[in-house]
């Protein structure tokens, strides 16, 4: 199978369980954002307790490689910062743009042209920023069990604690 | 308060954890390289598309675009796939809805199409150049980036979040908020 096949049909999979889990809506993310409705939280944490498990575990067995993106703390905070103050206004984030839109979101369509008009920006931007600000702070891949000197695994368990006592922090609350 | 749990957002998000394991394993089965949820780069080779029919030979010497590649990857037709996905699902189960302006936004700013848009427009540009910097989105960071235990996945999706927060509270501030 080709890759752009594997790619189409991992990514009706994805698009149908972003759908489901009604995560492709504004109200949504901004509602995150305003600490009043955590179910995009709910659905990434979720995703991630159990992708975090699972890549993990077919690693220790050697049967796929980790590739972690390279720490650079000046580009990965600003362009973070940069980011979240953007995605609170347009109110989604690059996938879900285009899922929303699929489910009839029309607006986000305005959300997808602005997405490729700051790309463009980038490129033209990248050879400015390139040698100077895009290694500022550059540390290469760097994961948590790396800094702490751990096993990935009790860094795993104590993770998994946190992200349930989210849950239940987020039910209670009503969230 | 008991009101009961709506697990929709734990179940559909844990198998999203189960697609995210099984596209490692296939991906490096079948094409010899781990493919990791992600979405920004997309973006990145769409603009490169749209700019390659206008000036090709700009797209050419331009290094982020040479270093990035623009061409029909896995990634590509993963964006390709959501919306074929979304679409399918929403229509299956009668929660597709065409919507022109977002509740939550019609509630604070009113129901301009175009105010929206230039907002969305804007908030899009600023969110992309960001996305690009810090290399990645809440995909590529946020759920590949946790996944992997990345130092980079983790201050990259507090970044976001926390200036979300803070933007959205400027932002929303008087409006019906988003219930």
């Amino acid at each position: 199978m080709s890759e752009q096949w594997l790619g189409l049909i991992t990514g009706v999979a994805f698009g149908a369980l972003l759908q489901q889990g009604r995560v492709l809506r504004f109200e949504k993310q901004v509602g995150a954002m305003l600490l009043k409705d955590m179910t995009i939280m709910k659905f990434m944490l979720s995703a991630i307790l159990v992708g975090m498990v699972g890549i993990n575990l077919l690693a220790a067995f050697g049967l796929v490689k980790l590739s972690p993106k390279a720490t650079v703390l000046g580009a990965n905070i600003v362009g973070g910062i940069l980011f979240g103050g953007g995605w609170a206004i347009m109110g989604y984030c690059p996938g879900t743009s285009v899922g929303a839109v699929a489910e009839g979101r029309v607006h986000a369509v305005f959300a997808i042209l602005g997405m490729l008009a700051g790309a463009a920006l980038f490129a033209e931007a990248y050879p400015y920023l390139e040698k100077g600000f895009l290694k500022m702070g550059s540390l290469g891949p760097m994961t948590l069990p790396g800094v702490l000197g751990a096993g990935p695994w009790p860094v795993i368990a104590v993770l998994a604690v946190i992200y349930i006592l989210a849950f239940v922090f987020f039910e209670k609350k009503g969230l | 308060m008991k009101n009961a749990v709506n697990w929709r957002p734990y179940i559909a998000g844990a198998l999203l954890g189960v697609l995210a394991t099984v596209s490692v394993f296939a991906s490096t089965k079948i094409l010899g390289k781990a493919q990791y949820l992600g979405a920004s780069t997309t973006f990145v080779r769409a603009a490169g598309f749209i700019e390659e029919s206008l000036a090709p030979e700009h797209v050419k010497n331009n290094p982020y675009f040479a270093k990035e590649k623009v061409k029909i990857d896995w990634q590509f037709m993963l964006i390709v796939g959501v919306f074929i996905g979304a679409l399918a699902a929403s229509l299956a189960d009668g929660s597709f809805k065409v919507e022109a302006v977002p509740p939550v936004w019609r509630e604070r700013f009113g129901n301009s199409v175009g105010v929206r848009a230039v907002s969305a427009f804007l908030g899009g540009a600023v969110a992309m150049f960001g996305a690009r910097m810090a290399d990645g989105c809440p995909s590529g960071h946020g759920l590949s980036g946790l996944m992997q235990l990345s130092i980079s996945g983790f201050i990259a999706l507090t970044c976001f979040f926390g200036a979300g927060v803070l933007v959205a509270a400027l932002v929303y501030r008087g409006g019906g908020g988003a219930r």
